[in-house]
């Protein structure tokens, strides 16, 4: 089990990420929780200026943009 | 060199759409053709020449080169990458805290904050298609100021005093802990700028054609329906009055630097004195009611009050100076 938070100020950018990253877990069947992050001093806790961001079990994973399929697919199976 | 867009305006509107260029409708379905589709094209190729030149530059080796710099370099500098990095102003808050946290004081922060939105590749683009390169460099020079002399204002205020708790705890630990910048340049191969350039072109100008349509599609409406020398006559003395008031109904209202210059260019053409028209612009494009509601989650009442106060002088002033020294451009 996963836990993901998708860090941003509830941008449109974010609300995709945050889609994006739930629709590839069904697919591939892993079991996640994502989390939609916008508190400003929480996301400075982790160090991000650019958002979208991604964190997945407490670890910065990416920052600044919406994610590829082929990132998120690598994330999800690691 | 633009000439071909003209063509193309003259085709649509005229032959095409069977208009006569002697109407107003004419006129302002020509204007909004050529207009639109010379900025287009513009934008696609620029925006892409200037992101394959810039890919590797971001706002955490901006944060690592202003750290531990000067304070009087820093408002400069801070105004000056504004102008140059790219950003999106949903990451101003993110960024605010970035910047705040490696100890930057909150001044040269501002100076990048505010310079931001008034100066980045589309707006230089559209201003210097539109309106000329002479009145470009102004308008640059212009928002530099902004930027420094706001900057430089909220440092010797002590605006940090005004801060949220939060960000002004982290304020401190990063002064005592600035060691100044490491930037680490990644070397970045012609393959991914290629990538990184073709990514930031779509992204932008998924971004601000819409902005494009609506500024143009204002700015065509000012031309072909507003009567002709009602502007001049009304407001083109540059009456002193008609500058703050021009910043009063500008900043509340939002817009970005894309859609505001179409707009520029038909209010100078109408004659709108041109101090009267950057306070106007600038006031749309730096400060916006949505914009104070989110930097309140790191700035108290008081500090977004100084802003707004601040911001309003500004450009007021801006207005009054360049309405006194080009009374007609």
């Amino acid at each position: 089990m996963k836990t993901i938070k998708v860090l941003g100020s509830g941008c449109a950018k974010c609300t995709k990420t945050a889609e994006l990253l739930e629709r590839r877990a069904t697919e591939l069947g892993v079991e996640v929780t994502v989390v939609k992050e916008t508190d400003a001093q929480v996301i400075m806790s982790y160090g991000v200026m650019r958002t979208p961001a991604v964190v997945i079990d407490e670890q910065l994973v990416h920052s600044g943009s919406i994610p590829t399929q082929v990132d998120v697919t690598v994330w999800l199976q690691s | 060199m633009f000439e071909v867009f003209t063509r193309l305006a003259d085709w649509l509107a005229y032959d095409l759409a069977g208009l006569s260029s002697v109407t107003k409708t004419g006129q302002a379905l020509h204007f909004f053709v050529e207009d639109t589709t010379k900025i287009f094209v513009l934008l696609v190729v620029m925006i892409y020449l200037i992101a394959l030149a810039r890919a590797s530059l971001n706002v955490e080796r901006v944060r690592d080169f202003l750290a531990g710099k000067h304070r009087g370099a820093g408002y400069l500098m801070g105004a000056g990458f504004g102008a140059v990095t790219p950003f999106c102003s949903c990451s101003s808050i993110p960024v605010f805290l970035g910047f705040t946290s490696a100890g930057i004081p909150v001044g040269i922060t501002m100076a990048f904050l505010l310079t931001s939105p008034l100066i980045n590749e589309v707006a230089v683009l559209l201003l210097l298609s539109l309106l000329g390169w002479k009145f470009t460099l102004v308008y640059i020079l212009v928002g530099m100021m902004v930027g420094i002399l706001g900057g430089f204002f909220l440092d010797a205020i002590r605006a940090e005093r005004w801060l949220q708790s939060f960000a002004l705890k982290a304020l401190e630990q990063g002064r005592q802990n600035s060691a100044g910048g490491s930037v680490s340049a990644d070397a970045m191969s012609m393959a991914e700028r290629h990538q990184f350039a073709r990514d930031e072109t779509l992204e932008i100008f998924g971004r601000v054609w819409k902005w494009v349509i609506i500024g143009v599609g204002l700015g065509a409406a000012l031309h072909g329906f507003v009567p002709d020398g009602w502007i001049e006559a009304n407001l083109g003395d540059g009456q002193w009055w008609t500058v703050p008031a021009a910043v009063g109904v500008g900043i509340p209202l939002y817009s970005n630097a894309t859609g505001v210059i179409p707009v520029m260019e038909s209010l100078i053409t109408n004659g709108l004195p041109i101090g009267t028209t950057l306070a106007f612009c600038m006031s749309t494009v730096a400060a916006s009611f949505p914009e104070f509601i989110l930097l309140k989650q790191v700035m108290q009442w008081r500090l977004l009050a100084i802003l707004f106060v601040m911001l309003l002088i500004a450009f007021t002033l801006i207005g009054w100076i360049f309405n006194f020294l080009f009374p007609v451009i």
